[in-house]
């Protein structure tokens, strides 16, 4: 079965602005610093799969989601859309392209991402009527219908504006759009953390139910375990713009096999009674993304396991078991990441 | 809509003066509708026979040098002031909103250049540039509504520009590319009608400054000429007789003038309220 | 628990004048901290947990108005106390450490003399003793190469570090209590433990009691040794921590259980809680402000007074059917 989205190989660095001298830079000597955000990621969704991608800030998963919903260009690397090239296709031009309506995106702020000037109906509308025009109007009213319907947003809620919404209904606003159009694959930038505790699992179960029952597939961009723990059958952890593991999501959170994966597990707060790795705390800060060496682990300086050669030889991608990956020259063994229940 | 209202009428009643500014306001917009076809007297008849005459019961403000009327004068006169200003503003908006926009948008090589062409324009006085481009230009109402539209131009481009520049990152802009809009029609759709709230407060607090500069320039003898009735002539003409003790030339005018650039700052002062709500206090 | 309290919060009932109405944003609310004791105050956005530390600090709106109560603190009620004296304890016996690090630092001012600025009006001394001190209260959070960091602005330093310097600012005068609001959102996960950690370990140094404002009850059970749960404005239920997980019997409390990611196995054992937060503008709010969103109401629940009563081992809960 193709994959709905096949990305190998993707980069993407901006330059730092204001480095190095602008003679220098004049002359072509000194090339200015480069901001390495996304580091030759691959990266695959099979239809109908949640795919969460977690990472903390400045690991570059938004990028890498932006990439993949292509609003940005990748500097270097393919993207294939159910098999097709994409890559090369310029933003705006993407933008007005049949492709466009294949990848949707939810974004993460309800407040920020519906423009304060349309009614429900017409943010609804809006995509459908530049990506699905034909049919007309009464197609189009058909098709706004159908996704209100399809996320619970009443009918009464369509002359609205948004600041006459609650927080809830706004989220569904945003995913109703974007579920307008039929898409094969929804990529969600943290469709959860800027919503009150309890609209959030009414909008996680929805996000559920539309998966099994429109069978989009999903990629979750979340700085939230146990979100991705309950949504997702893979998970891809990034850090400083590399995976550094990948495996489906059970097996990742019972057994990781990469050190930084084990220290965000241990992070997260349990309530009592809830298995309990023991604590590992990382020291110090993330090292800087911007001109990385590229001998070196990036997880060198701050990993408990690290090595002399861990700085000298860059670990590779490898498979530890099947479907399960991890970049590092030496992974957690399975016995080793035992729990403890939590008093 | 409705708690717009509402809320509207809430700025009204919290601060007395927002009342008085509108009452105003509209009294100066009946004044140019209406007053045309209800004043007294033919503004530009003379009748040298009754020259000079103080404030009475036949006329309210006086007579000026030759005889007319100064109230029908003034009244008259707030239909050209008011025009220019309006026109001036509008111009001023429409084309400033468009460019600050799309340099707003674009950035790069396009904004740093247009930026600095900007820049240099506000380095000129501006009220001489205005003089510059009226005689240039011959004198004319529209001459002076360009010259007034031109100086004023390089602020709505800065603010346009600004307003752009904070939504263009913001979701509802990300979420229209993903929607298929390129970006013409983002510009169009999505963020021009979203700036134009903060620019129309502007441009009503830009219109009192717009009135002033118009009789500036007609101040000088540049822009509108005698014996059209309007209100910075009048003041011109007016000045040489106060000496002489026959201040109701020069008063009334004036008085006009700055009524209205008093109702139209306190009037965008009011709207502002409304718009903008976390500039309110 | 026969101990004299440290803080000791008695019907405490506070309302805000707006221009739609007066919101009742807490009734009624009561809790005490003992001495050396971590508690949490976890409720949903909108619950009233930030408003009473305020309240507590003095800090509430100029439109806020404390209708009712006490809160005893050390033999003084911090509701009553004149502005003089409120400057005199701020800081110094009772200190806060706010939401977001980036806002509540002076972002023109090096973050050290920020720390030296607490310390000198609390205990004015010599330049190089209150130089000590700032260093002191730097280590204290485990900030490497104190010196340097010192003479750094808020802007070049990390979230989980600007944070920190809040928790050494807060630290700086030896408090009894400290408040921490919401400390560790914006905050990544790793550094939210990192931070959560030292608050514990640095609090229990100097002996003192906190207050741990969040909405996240697996972070609270973590780090307190007892929790007050809040809904809208009045407090359901508290107990200690294991307690609180192993009986809830305030309806609020199960249900808040079965609503968040950390505390379910699966996606289908989600479950969202009915309804909303009532409109605290309302005239005709129920005597149980979760009588309408909750399935055991009964007749008996819409009559006041509603009173905390004991339901296990230090456990009071507010609710006429509790579980």
């Amino acid at each position: 079965m193709t994959a709905v989205l096949a990305a190998r190989g993707l980069r993407k660095t901006y330059a730092v602005a204001g480095s190095g001298s602008l003679l220098a830079r004049m002359l072509n000597r000194r090339p200015p610093s480069q901001l390495v955000a996304v580091d030759r990621v691959d990266l695959e969704i099979r239809p109908g799969e949640a795919v969460g991608l977690v990472g903390e800030s400045g690991c570059g998963k938004s990028t890498l989601a932006r990439l993949v919903s292509r609003l940005i260009a990748p500097d270097d690397g393919e993207i294939l859309l159910d098999g097709a090239p994409i890559h090369g296709i310029e933003p705006n031009r993407f933008a007005r392209s049949p492709l466009r309506r294949r990848i949707q995106m939810v974004f993460q702020d309800p407040t920020e991402s519906l423009n304060p000037r349309f009614s429900v109906r017409e943010a609804i509308a809006d995509p459908v009527r530049l990506l699905m025009p034909d049919g007309g109007r009464k197609a189009i009213d058909a098709r706004v219908e159908k996704a209100a319907a399809q996320v619970g947003l009443s009918p009464d809620l369509f002359p609205r504006y948004p600041h006459q919404l609650s927080g809830g209904q706004k989220a569904r606003v945003g995913i109703a759009r974007a579920m307008a159009v039929e898409p094969a694959l929804l990529v969600l930038d943290e469709p959860t953390s800027a919503l009150d505790v309890s609209v959030q699992a009414l909008v996680l179960k929805l996000l559920v139910r539309l998966r099994r029952e429109a069978g989009v597939a999903q990629l979750f961009v979340s700085h939230d375990l146990n979100v991705v723990r309950l949504l997702c059958d893979r998970i891809v952890v990034m850090y400083l713009g590399q995976v550094v593991e990948e495996g489906p999501a059970e097996e990742v959170f019972r057994h990781p096999r990469h050190p930084y994966t084990r220290a965000l597990l241990s992070a997260i707060p349990r309530l009592p009674g809830t298995p309990k790795p023991p604590p590992e705390r990382l020291p110090g800060e993330p090292r800087s993304p911007i001109d990385p060496d590229p001998m070196a682990c990036r997880f060198y300086g701050r990993c408990p396991r690290q090595e002399d050669f861990c700085a000298v030889r860059p670990p590779a991608l490898a498979e530890l078991s099947p479907g399960h990956r991890a970049r590092c020259h030496l992974p957690v063994a399975v016995e080793a990441a035992g729990a403890e229940v939590a008093p | 809509m409705g708690d717009r209202l509402a809320l509207a009428r809430y700025i009204l009643a919290e601060n007395p003066i927002n009342l008085v500014a509108l009452l105003l306001f509209l009294a100066f917009v009946g004044c140019a509708v209406l007053g045309p076809s209800l004043v007294p007297y033919d503004p530009i008849a003379t009748d040298t026979a009754v020259a000079l005459q103080p404030p009475s019961a036949a006329h309210w403000f006086g007579t000026d040098q030759l005889g007319r009327d100064v109230f029908s004068r003034v009244v008259v006169a707030t239909r050209l002031d008011l025009v220019i200003a309006f026109a001036a503003v509008l111009l001023s908006l429409a084309v400033g909103a468009v460019i600050g926009a799309t340099i707003g948008y674009f950035g790069g090589a396009l904004d740093t250049s247009v930026s600095r062409v900007v820049d240099v324009l506000m380095a000129f006085p501006l009220f001489v540039l205005a003089m510059a481009m009226v005689a240039a230009l011959g004198n004319s109402v529209s001459s002076v509504v360009y010259a007034t539209a031109v100086i004023n131009l390089p602020f709505y481009i800065r603010l346009a520009r600004a307003e752009v520049s904070v939504r263009k990152g913001l979701g509802y802009v990300e979420a229209a590319r993903v929607g298929g809009s390129g970006h013409a029609r983002i510009l169009r759709v999505i963020l021009l009608p979203n700036i134009l709230p903060p620019l129309v407060v502007q441009a009503s607090l830009n219109l009192g400054w717009a009135v002033l500069n118009a009789a500036g320039l007609s101040f000088i003898g540049l822009g509108v000429r005698a014996p059209t009735p309007e209100w910075g002539i009048m003041v011109a003409e007016g000045a040489q007789f106060i000496v002489s003790g026959r201040w109701w030339l020069a008063f009334f005018p004036g008085l006009a003038l700055m009524l209205a650039v008093f109702s139209f700052n306190l009037l965008g002062d009011g709207l502002r309220d409304i718009v903008d709500p976390r500039s309110r206090t | 628990m026969s101990a004299v309290p440290l803080l000791a919060v008695d019907d405490l009932t506070v309302s805000f004048r707006t221009r739609t109405g007066a919101v009742k944003a807490l009734e009624h609310v009561s809790f005490s901290v003992g001495r050396g004791e971590m508690i949490g105050i976890v409720g949903e956005s909108g619950s009233g947990k930030s408003v009473t530390a305020f309240a507590l600090m003095g800090l509430l709106d100029a439109a806020a108005r404390v209708t009712s109560g006490r809160a005893d603190f050390e033999g003084r009620d911090l509701l009553k106390l004149r502005q003089g004296e409120l400057n005199e304890l701020r800081g110094r016996d009772l200190s806060i450490v706010f939401q977001n690090p980036r806002t509540a630092l002076n972002p023109i001012r090096a973050v050290g003399t920020q720390i030296a600025d607490v310390i000198a009006r609390h205990d004015p001394g010599s330049a190089a003793k209150i130089r000590a001190r700032t260093l002191a209260a730097l280590q204290a959070v485990r900030i490497p190469d104190p010196e340097r960091r010192a003479r750094a602005y808020p802007f070049e330093l990390s979230g989980g570090m600007c944070q920190r310097i809040g928790i050494a600012m807060a630290l700086a005068c030896r408090p009894r209590l400290l408040i921490a609001d919401e400390p560790t959102t914006g905050l990544d996960v790793t550094t939210q433990a990192v931070v959560m950690d030292l608050f514990r370990d640095a609090v229990r140094a100097g002996g003192a009691s906190a207050i741990l404002i969040t909405h996240d009850l697996a972070l609270a059970s973590e780090y307190c040794d007892r929790i007050v749960v809040m809904h809208a404005g009045h407090v359901v239920e508290t107990a200690p921590t294991a307690e609180l997980f192993r009986h809830p019997r305030h309806p609020y409390t199960a249900k808040l259980l079965g609503s968040v990611p950390s505390a379910v196995e699966t996606i289908d054992d989600l479950a969202p809680i009915d309804g909303s937060l009532p409109d605290l503008r309302r005239a005709d709010l129920p005597v149980c402000r979760f009588a309408e969103r909750c399935e055991r109401r009964r007749p008996v629940c819409d009559t006041a007074p509603l009173l905390p009563e004991p339901c296990g081992p230090d456990h009071l809960v507010s609710c006429r059917v509790p579980l």
